[in-house]
């Protein structure tokens, strides 16, 4: 490999980088390169010490309404307070790193990943799950949608399509096709289920 | 997953951010958006022992006029901010970029700082800042400097930016009349970064010479470039065919792609060359006035 800089310590990073930048087994939504399989393995021998004591902070955090008092490490994703801590498991973890959208959560009612958030971010925030939009046993409006339309195959993206189509109604009461598409684009589906997703939006917007 | 431990300090004004760089500057790393650092420390391709969250300080937020007719926009502007502010139509490659970024909640919480500062190859912000012949502001526990975008990106995920150094702004200078831009990208996939991209701003003169024009690629390079080669062709010209044909070339020549999961060399430099001469002529046509829809492939 040709490099036009000599500079010895500039070319050995270079090197790196270009090593790095042609791995491909995995992507992530953080980098545009993939990450060399090696790479993935080392990150999770380094996980041993998970969990341990360390310095913890106390958050308050208020979620569908309610406020929590938590001890939090900092490292800790939003995702993994809610599930875990709060047992809210309606939120759900599918890719863990910001791709497929199963994780997302309503913060001041804008969908975000919960996955790609720290608890401890979201302290002073509305947060909204899929266990805050029905009113007791009676299903929100896009909830029934998606009963109705049978927008949904296994099941495991619904909470954050429903989520996702929450927040696009709520500034946009009649979506087009492909405004509805733009909205749920970080949602996927593994199923396929899309065709029946999309009606269920469109069925949610008159049912509203 | 989770990111290796971390201490977290949670700024609320600038002098806070640049008191928490002076005492942790070397160990530390900036928690913006977080859409790109946060997985990065769950795959401990990162692992910094302190956090400092810019999140709350109010300074860094601001999309500001300044007084020469430029624009100033923060470093902690998301996108979803630039995808919904109305620009001028001499800016509309901001809206090409920022409505086509990740997807709606990497655009909420993802920032145009942060995006700047990660310096991914492929990232959109780039080739759109270097096509403005943007600059940026930079500030320090020791002080403040200005640097053309150009200088910023040193090597992929690598910054000129001291480590206790952080990106406040970025200035995008006045644009004359007769301004146009255009920005657009290939993705494999909606939400993907690009296979490749280009930002293109012209200004033409009445009598249809072109006084300016400045040309940014993504993706086909270890950082975002400028096709500085290409622009000289055409700056003076009357931007005859032929000629955009030859700075196709020059583009493609200029650049340089890697292989990896988005496609070859050779596929990535003509896909950059076409994606130049389409942008190209959106942007003459906006210059003129006209509505054109920017729509990537």
């Amino acid at each position: 490999m040709k490099e036009k800089d000599n500079d010895s310590s500039k070319k050995s990073s270079l090197m790196t980088r270009r090593t790095f930048l042609k791995g491909g087994a995995l992507t992530t939504a953080a980098l545009s390169t993939g990450v060399l399989g090696a790479e993935v393995g080392e990150a999770h021998l380094a996980l041993e010490d998970y969990p341990s004591a360390l310095k913890r902070a106390t958050v308050t955090l208020k979620v569908n309404g309610l406020r929590h008092r938590l001890e939090v490490e900092p490292r800790t994703t939003l995702l993994e307070v809610l599930r875990e801590e709060l047992q809210l498991t309606g939120t759900k973890k599918g890719c863990d790193r910001g791709q497929c959208g199963s994780c997302t959560v309503l913060l001041n009612g804008r969908p975000v990943y919960s996955c790609l958030s720290l608890a401890i971010e979201a302290v002073g925030k509305e947060i909204l799950t899929i266990e805050g939009i029905s009113d007791g046993e009676t299903l929100h409006p896009v909830q029934r949608a998606f009963v109705q339309e049978m927008g949904l195959q296994c099941g495991f993206c619904s909470p954050g399509q429903i989520l996702a189509t929450v927040a696009l109604l709520g500034k946009n009461p009649s979506p087009s096709e492909a405004q509805i598409r733009q909205a749920l684009a970080g949602n996927l589906c593994r199923c396929g289920a899309y065709p029946m997703i999309f009606k269920s939006v469109q069925t949610a917007a008159r049912l509203r | 997953m989770f990111p290796a431990r971390f201490n977290y300090y949670r700024a609320e004004s600038l002098p806070e951010v640049l008191d928490l760089l002076a005492r942790h500057g070397s160990e530390g790393k900036i928690l913006a958006g977080g859409q790109s650092v946060i997985p990065l420390m769950k795959l401990r391709l990162a692992s910094p022992a302190v956090l400092i969250d810019i999140n709350r300080v109010r300074e860094l937020q601001a999309i500001a006029g300044d007084e020469r007719g430029g624009l100033r926009i923060g470093a902690l502007t998301r996108h979803h901010h630039m995808e919904i502010k109305k620009w001028p139509r001499s800016l509309a490659l901001l809206m090409d970029a920022a409505r086509d970024i990740g997807d709606p909640q990497v655009r909420n919480l993802g920032t145009v700082g942060g995006a700047l500062a990660e310096v991914d190859p492929a990232g959109d912000w780039g080739p759109v800042m270097l096509s403005l012949g943007a600059r940026v502001r930079a500030v320090s526990p020791k002080g403040e400097r200005t640097l053309p975008i150009d200088e910023l990106f040193v090597d992929a995920f690598t910054t000129c930016l001291a480590e206790d150094e952080l990106l406040r702004e970025v200035e995008i200078p006045p644009l004359s009349d007769g301004t146009g831009t255009a920005y657009l990208k290939m993705e494999r996939k909606a939400g993907d970064f690009a296979i490749a991209s280009a930002a293109v701003r012209v200004n033409r003169s009445p009598d249809g010479r072109c006084q300016d024009v400045g040309i940014g690629l993504g993706g086909v390079g270890l950082v975002p470039l400028r096709a500085r080669g290409a622009e000289d062709l055409l700056r003076g010209s009357n931007l005859e065919e032929e000629l955009i044909r030859e700075a196709e070339e020059s583009v493609r020549k200029e650049c340089e792609p890697l292989a990896d999961i988005r496609g070859s060399v050779e596929f990535k430099r003509q896909v950059v060359g076409v994606l130049f001469r389409r942008a190209l002529k959106i942007a003459l046509r906006r210059a003129q006035g006209e509505e054109v829809e920017a729509g990537h492939v």
